[in-house]
């Protein structure tokens, strides 16, 4: 069997494989590679009889072609109602071609179903609420993306993320060591402002352990201070762990079941480890459906449920807020037009679209919603690996306009994005189009808005005077 | 010929159908698997049923989801098609006359001018759904042949009941035609996407149980399908 040095069948499992592939600019000769990679049709079929059971099978033969999904999806009515973009099409020419035909395929054909894959399917899922056989798309597609890793048909940069949740345990290299310096490093920056502030690692026993996404430590470790922060005043016993602090998975977006598993084990382990009892995970969209919603299938667990009750970020907002753990000062309320982005993976696919609401309705005075909204919303244009994939950035541009379009009919210049990728987008799709809004995370709103009791607050020292 | 297709082929016709159906239904929930499909089916029964009953429910009303509301052309057609198709056999009378002379029991029956009305209205929406997958470029991309064919294998018992009751043409042709293309339409259900009869109900039961049991339906009312 043909396969590059850089581009085959072989999961990325050492420092070096991965330092190879990410020293390869752009992808550049991985793709090459790529075009000689041979496909072992024989494997694929197998893979397909193992792991194809009744649900999916029923989905493809049953699908009545009736089009009903075409307008449910963001990427159809953003490419000018294309019939080559309509959910159903897309995974009946790709996945419908590769059982068919037994999984007989060439080359040609792997390239083109990784394009589809992953340049015309965020896996939002909003498809399977549009059909009437409730045959959901976008789990076919997640299936599909499973089934192009295991034959090396994956972009360069998913096999690179899912190389580095296989290296690392975390989607970017970020050591255990990066990660608490990372950490006594922001408790230090902040401690002035804010006396008393500290980010505890690997605390048993604590209320709360929380979990992030690898960019908060490499990128915007800001954000991990402000977490910290807003704990802080509302004077939870919380912790993180030293180790399996990351939430996310671009394994999961690369169709790396094996590299979802390692990496979910190592959150649930520092679960075990350190007997929280709840865990709360930062506002990323993928790494709650990740560890919490799907997580819990990929190792196994028969309950369906991570080891001990999870809350994504927003709910522990609202349950702050909710309980006056954190009170707002009326006077800082949001006052302007503001909008929401309900992010896929937790409103969607994790029932979250009241608390979404509850938590406007304390912070903001005049809240626009988009339209439609809550589970009905549209992608952000950039879910499922859309925003970090090079050579398909074209089409994700093309993909922003209809969240842009339902944005400008807000009215709203601020746009409320608890989800990392949902804020990528967005920030993107300003830089793209110039709408002139502004985004932001709810942590910095609320560290804005909220009453700091008095004992919290810097004191003066009196000598000064 | 008349004895012959309402005697063994009946059978045979029925037979498969019934056995067919069973077998789908089998077939399908033993092939759910809570680890590949990731919803835990089984842990969670009130969850899961009541995301199942949901999934089906809304779907059954006219202009019951957003999706039915989205498409007000495509519902009107859609139910029309599907009530004329399930009510007209069942509830004919002429039917019914034959199964209380056979096996001595009979259902409530509809009127002989209800019958025709609800003919007429199945094939003319079979020939709207035709027009519809020619003329809408989304829905011609993904239209076949076979999706034609299955459309005219259901529509035919109609055309020719339609024939035969009202003596249009050879009396005894369209009688044997018409049992005849009512038996194929019998026998196709469980082996062709027709199968959507019973598998519509297990593929959206199961949907349902993903939302109800896993995707958010433990923290929230439910999905507003």
């Amino acid at each position: 069997m043909a396969e590059g040095i850089l581009c085959n069948k072989s999961p990325i499992n050492t420092k070096e494989e991965l330092y190879a592939l990410l020293n390869d600019k752009s992808g550049k000769q991985y793709y090459q590679q790529m075009k000689d990679l041979e496909v072992d049709g024989d494997a694929l079929w197998a893979t397909i009889q193992k792991s194809m059971k009744s649900r999916l099978k029923t989905w493809l033969e049953i699908c009545a072609h009736c089009g009903m999904c075409a307008d449910s999806c963001f990427l159809y009515l953003a490419n000018d109602k294309d019939p080559k973009q309509v959910p159903s099409y897309k995974i009946q020419s790709t996945l419908g071609e590769i059982v068919k035909r037994k999984g007989q395929v060439d080359n040609e054909f792997m390239r083109h179903v990784m394009d589809v894959a992953w340049s015309q399917c965020t896996c939002c899922n909003r498809c399977g609420m549009y059909c009437p056989f409730g045959i959901d798309m976008g789990v076919m597609f997640s299936y599909l993306r499973g089934l192009c890793f295991t034959q090396g048909f994956v972009p360069w940069e998913m096999k690179i993320g899912s190389g580095m949740h296989r290296v690392f345990r975390a989607q970017m290299d970020v050591t255990s060591e990066d990660w608490v310096d990372t950490c006594e490093w922001m408790a230090e920056e902040y401690e002035d402002d804010w006396p008393g502030l500290t980010i505890p690692v690997d605390k048993e026993d604590a209320d709360i352990i929380y979990t992030v996404n690898a960019r908060e430590p490499k990128h915007y470790p800001e954000d991990l201070a402000e977490a910290a922060i807003l704990f802080h005043l509302a004077g939870e016993n919380w912790t993180v762990p030293s180790e399996g602090w990351e939430e996310t998975s671009l394994a999961m977006f690369a169709g790396d079941w094996e590299g979802c598993k390692l990496q979910v084990e190592s959150v649930y382990d520092a679960i075990i480890r350190l007997r929280p009892k709840r865990m709360v995970v930062t506002e990323c969209g993928h790494a709650y459906r990740a560890t919490v919603i799907e997580g819990p299938y990929w190792t196994g667990r028969k309950s369906g449920q991570p080891p001990v009750e999870t809350l994504h970020y927003v709910e522990w907002v609202a349950e702050a807020l909710r309980t006056g753990k954190i009170k707002i000062d009326p006077a800082k309320k949001i006052k302007e037009p503001v909008t929401y982005q309900d992010s896929c993976n937790y409103i969607r696919n994790a029932g979250l679209g009241d608390i979404a609401r509850e938590i406007m309705s304390y912070i903001a005075e005049d809240f626009r919603e988009m339209k439609p909204n809550r589970e009905h919303n549209f992608c952000c244009g950039g879910g499922g690996g859309f925003n970090g994939i090079g050579c398909y950035r074209e089409q994700r541009n093309k993909g922003l306009i209809v969240k842009r379009d339902q944005i400008l009919e807000t009215g709203a210049k601020l746009v409320i994005s608890p989800c990392h990728n949902c804020w990528d987008a967005i920030r993107d799709l300003e830089e793209v189009f110039k709408i002139g809004i502004r985004w932001s995370f709810l942590k910095p709103l609320l560290i804005e808005m909220a009453i700091v009791p008095e004992h919290l607050k810097v004191q003066e020292e009196e000598e000064e005077a | 010929m008349y004895a012959f297709v309402t005697g063994p082929l009946a059978w045979l016709a029925f037979g498969i159908f019934f056995i067919g159906l069973i077998y789908r239904a089998v077939w399908y929930i033993r092939g759910l698997d809570w680890k590949a499909d990731r919803v835990a089916y089984t842990e969670y029964p009130s969850y899961g049923f009541r995301g199942a009953v949901r999934s089906i429910f809304f779907w059954l009303i006219p202009f019951g989801t957003r999706s039915w509301r989205f498409y007000p052309g495509m519902t009107i057609l859609f139910f029309v098609f599907h009530i004329g198709l399930l009510f007209t056999p069942v509830f004919l009378r002429a039917h019914n006359m034959i199964l209380a002379e056979r096996w001595g029991f009979s259902l409530p029956v509809i009127s002989d001018t209800t019958a025709d009305f609800l003919t007429i209205i199945v094939l003319a929406a079979a020939v709207f759904i035709i027009l519809r997958r020619i003329a809408l470029p989304e829905v011609r991309n993904l239209t076949t042949a076979y999706d034609i064919l299955l459309i005219v294998i259901t529509a035919a018992p109609f055309l020719t009941g339609l024939f035969a009751y009202h003596h249009i043409g050879n009396y005894q042709f369209w009688l044997i035609v018409h049992i005849l293309s009512g038996e194929i339409w019998l026998i196709a259900i469980p082996f062709t996407k027709l199968s959507h009869f019973l598998l519509f109900f297990m593929s959206r039961a199961q949907l349902g149980m993903d939302y109800g049991i896993k995707r958010g339906g433990m923290k929230s009312k439910g999905l507003a399908w």
